[in-house]
């Protein structure tokens, strides 16, 4: 009961935050809202007893990737009124095709035969721990799958850096190895010249 | 355990090779000079050829799963890898001298085109919704990074944030469908996944449900109507050397994943997803085929051109027999040679710094370069489908597993649909031939491109005169 009673609480807060992300006006709004839609995913994830990937998705999504987006937003200083000019034109368009899903969502789940009967979790035993067993299958089972996200990472970086890195034309730059290696010669000219005389 | 995994590794050589090779190359091209950035390219195309190699020679002759079976090499795996490996040499081949004339020829050509290659061969021998996502994910990564390739080109940058944001919701619906599948089946594995729907009776809703989004993020990346917007864009946006790269090989990681999630994981819902590829199908071949006749610039023809043949693909894996799953990969594996050969011509054109993507740009070209007109006549007349050529004899094929399978409808339009599409492959056939282009100079470029230029259109030609070897290929692939 009281489970059940948590998750409506929770799971109605993760569909208003979410929904709050896109039509919240402010994008900094967006973005605290979203840390809410991770959090309170993480306590349906504590529901169902993952609490180590409920904690990850503190720590690395609220802690780290949600602060850097933030910094980022703060710093790109998006023109929000220019973002939104086509939305009133293609908001209808919008409604229209997720009216269309989600009546064939409804038909489909409702009409046609009814979704079976959730069965009632079984609790683990008091000292089960999920980060072992995640840690038993990670790099056995599951190692090709990881391999390959570490792969994809790879090409993440490597895509942002092409993108990014660019030497602009005219560009004023320290060269440090030629200011390194400067002589006494290069910078000071040593000027005989007579000594000033009163005439 | 120690056993499991050299075997595992064996089955994925051709992957693990290529990851470790990518790795080589990014040091390797750090530290040579601009001047010497052919060795980069010559690199590049070891590597392919030893991926090659190691995907033809993976698993034996049988069918291997590996990685608790997350991973499947089979006949199918073999073919498409090899394929795409060899598809992904001949588009290196052709942009050298596109991109060195442009100051594009850089060493991230060549990464990203392997990690594209990477993403298919993981694609291709995917047996669990995880790998194949992953492999999915690395391959659109790969794709979004070549389509802006060209800083510079505003027109690309466009067309590449496009690619992203709409590339993005696909996978997101692809995501979601795999989801709703796992929540209740309770396994990624596909194998697992055949023996549930087996055991089941009745077609539950959730299936249903997950399968349509499934199939609406595989339309998404196949470039089939009504999911087809980013393709034209992307075609015509993007530079010519990507252009090339994303009409050919990923077309192979397409085919292979309809194959696997929907013709290999759920063959009791036939019923179900034949409808829905034949809606995609007929739909494509319809807009497809009259969308490109009003265009005039060549690669957005093309575009369109792909999502019609796109749709014949379709139209034999809906089939759900074997012959028509077989025909499918013919007719991927004849349309990628064609594609290929008709971007080389492009690239061939543009060679002289201008770009040559307009349809007027190939007014004349039977004065200028008698035997390379001569090429693009085979090429336009394999993709038209007229005897003896490739193209030809994979629309038959793809017909009579239709006819086979009962949809004598469906063939008639099919057929329909090709003649309508013959007009727009015809008109570059007459400004070739029957249209003059004063002062055109005569074409050049260097002898390798020439050459293998030549061949491929000759492949075109070769393929439908003798599509047995490729058609002995093509049958036994699904165990």
């Amino acid at each position: 009961m009281v489970p059940s009673v948590l998750f409506a609480i929770f799971a109605g807060v993760l569909v208003l935050s979410a929904l709050g992300v896109i039509i919240a006006r402010n994008p900094v709004h967006s973005a605290l809202l979203l840390i809410l839609c991770f959090f309170t995913s993480a306590v349906l994830w504590l529901l169902l007893e993952a609490e180590f990937l409920a904690l990850v998705l503190v720590l690395v999504y609220v802690g780290a990737v949600m602060v850097l987006f933030l910094f980022v937003i703060m710093m790109l200083d998006v023109n929000v009124t220019r973002m939104r000019e086509g939305f009133t034109r293609y908001a209808p368009l919008g409604a229209i095709v997720s009216g269309i899903i989600i009546l064939q969502l409804a038909g489909a789940i409702w009409l046609r035969s009814g979704l079976p009967a959730a069965e009632p979790l079984t609790p683990r035993e008091a000292g089960h721990s999920n980060t072992r067993e995640l840690g038993a299958v990670l790099y056995t089972e599951h190692v090709y799958a990881f391999e390959l996200a570490a792969f994809i990472l790879l090409l993440a970086i490597i895509a942002a850096i092409m993108l990014t890195l660019r030497q602009r034309p005219g560009l004023k730059v320290q060269d440090v190895s030629a200011q390194v290696k400067v002589q006494r010669k290069d910078r000071v000219r040593l000027v005989k010249m007579d000594a000033e005389k009163d005439s | 355990m120690m056993n499991e995994l050299v075997s595992d590794l064996s089955a994925v050589r051709a992957e693990a090779f290529l990851a470790a090779g990518i790795c080589v190359l990014l040091l390797f091209d750090l530290f040579i000079r601009d001047r010497h950035r052919d060795l980069t390219y010559a690199l590049a195309m070891l590597l392919l050829a030893g991926t090659g190699w190691l995907a033809a020679t993976a698993g034996g002759d049988g069918r291997v799963l590996a990685f608790g079976g997350s991973v499947v090499v089979d006949p199918l795996a073999r073919v498409l890898k090899v394929a795409a490996a060899l598809a992904m040499a001949v588009v290196f081949l052709y942009s050298r001298p596109w991109l060195r004339e442009r100051q594009l020829f850089r060493g991230e050509y060549y990464v990203l085109g392997l990690f594209a290659l990477l993403g298919i061969l993981v694609i291709i021998s995917g047996h669990s919704f995880l790998v194949i996502y992953l492999g999915l994910e690395m391959l659109s990564l790969a794709l979004y990074a070549l389509v802006v390739y060209d800083r510079d080109s505003p027109i690309g940058a466009e067309s590449g944030m496009k690619y992203f944001v709409l590339g993005a919701i696909a996978s997101g619906t692809l995501l979601y469908g795999m989801s709703i599948v796992y929540g209740f089946s309770g396994t990624l594995n596909l194998g697992e996944l055949r023996e549930y729907a087996a055991g089941l009776d009745g077609v539950p809703v959730f299936l249903l449900v997950g399968l349509g989004f499934m199939l609406s993020g595989i339309a998404f990346k196949f470039g089939a109507v009504p999911f087809h917007m980013w393709v034209p864009d992307v075609y015509q946006g993007a530079p010519t050397s990507v252009s090339l790269l994303i009409a050919t090989a990923p077309k192979l990681a397409s085919i292979a994943l309809v194959i696997r999630l929907v013709a290999e994981a759920l063959p009791e819902l036939l019923v179900t997803w034949q409808v829905i590829l034949m809606t995609l199908a007929v739909l494509s071949l319809l807009i497809g085929n009259i969308v490109a006749i009003a265009q005039t610039n060549i690669k957005r023809m093309l575009a369109y051109s792909a999502i019609a043949h796109v749709g014949f693909i379709l139209l034999g894996v809906a089939t759900g027999t074997t012959a028509g799953v077989e025909a499918a990969v013919f007719y991927s594996i004849v349309y990628v040679v064609a594609a290929a050969g008709a971007f080389g011509i492009i690239m061939l054109l543009s060679s002289r710094g201008a770009e040559a993507d307009q349809l007027d740009d190939f007014r004349g070209l039977s004065q200028r370069s008698p035997w390379f007109a001569l090429m693009m006549l085979l090429l336009m007349a394999s993709m038209i489908g007229i005897p003896p050529l490739a193209g030809f004899y994979a629309k038959w094929i793809v017909l009579l597993a239709l006819v086979e399978a009962g949809a004598v409808w469906l063939a008639l339009f099919a057929v329909l649909m090709s003649v309508v599409g013959a007009f727009y492959y015809l008109r570059v056939i007459r400004l070739m031939y029957f249209d003059e282009l004063p002062g055109g100079a005569p074409v050049q470029a260097p002898g390798d491109f020439r050459l293998v230029l030549s061949i491929n259109a000759l492949l075109a030609l070769a393929l439908g005169l003798f599509p047995g070897p490729l058609m002995d290929l093509c049958t036994g692939l699904l165990g």
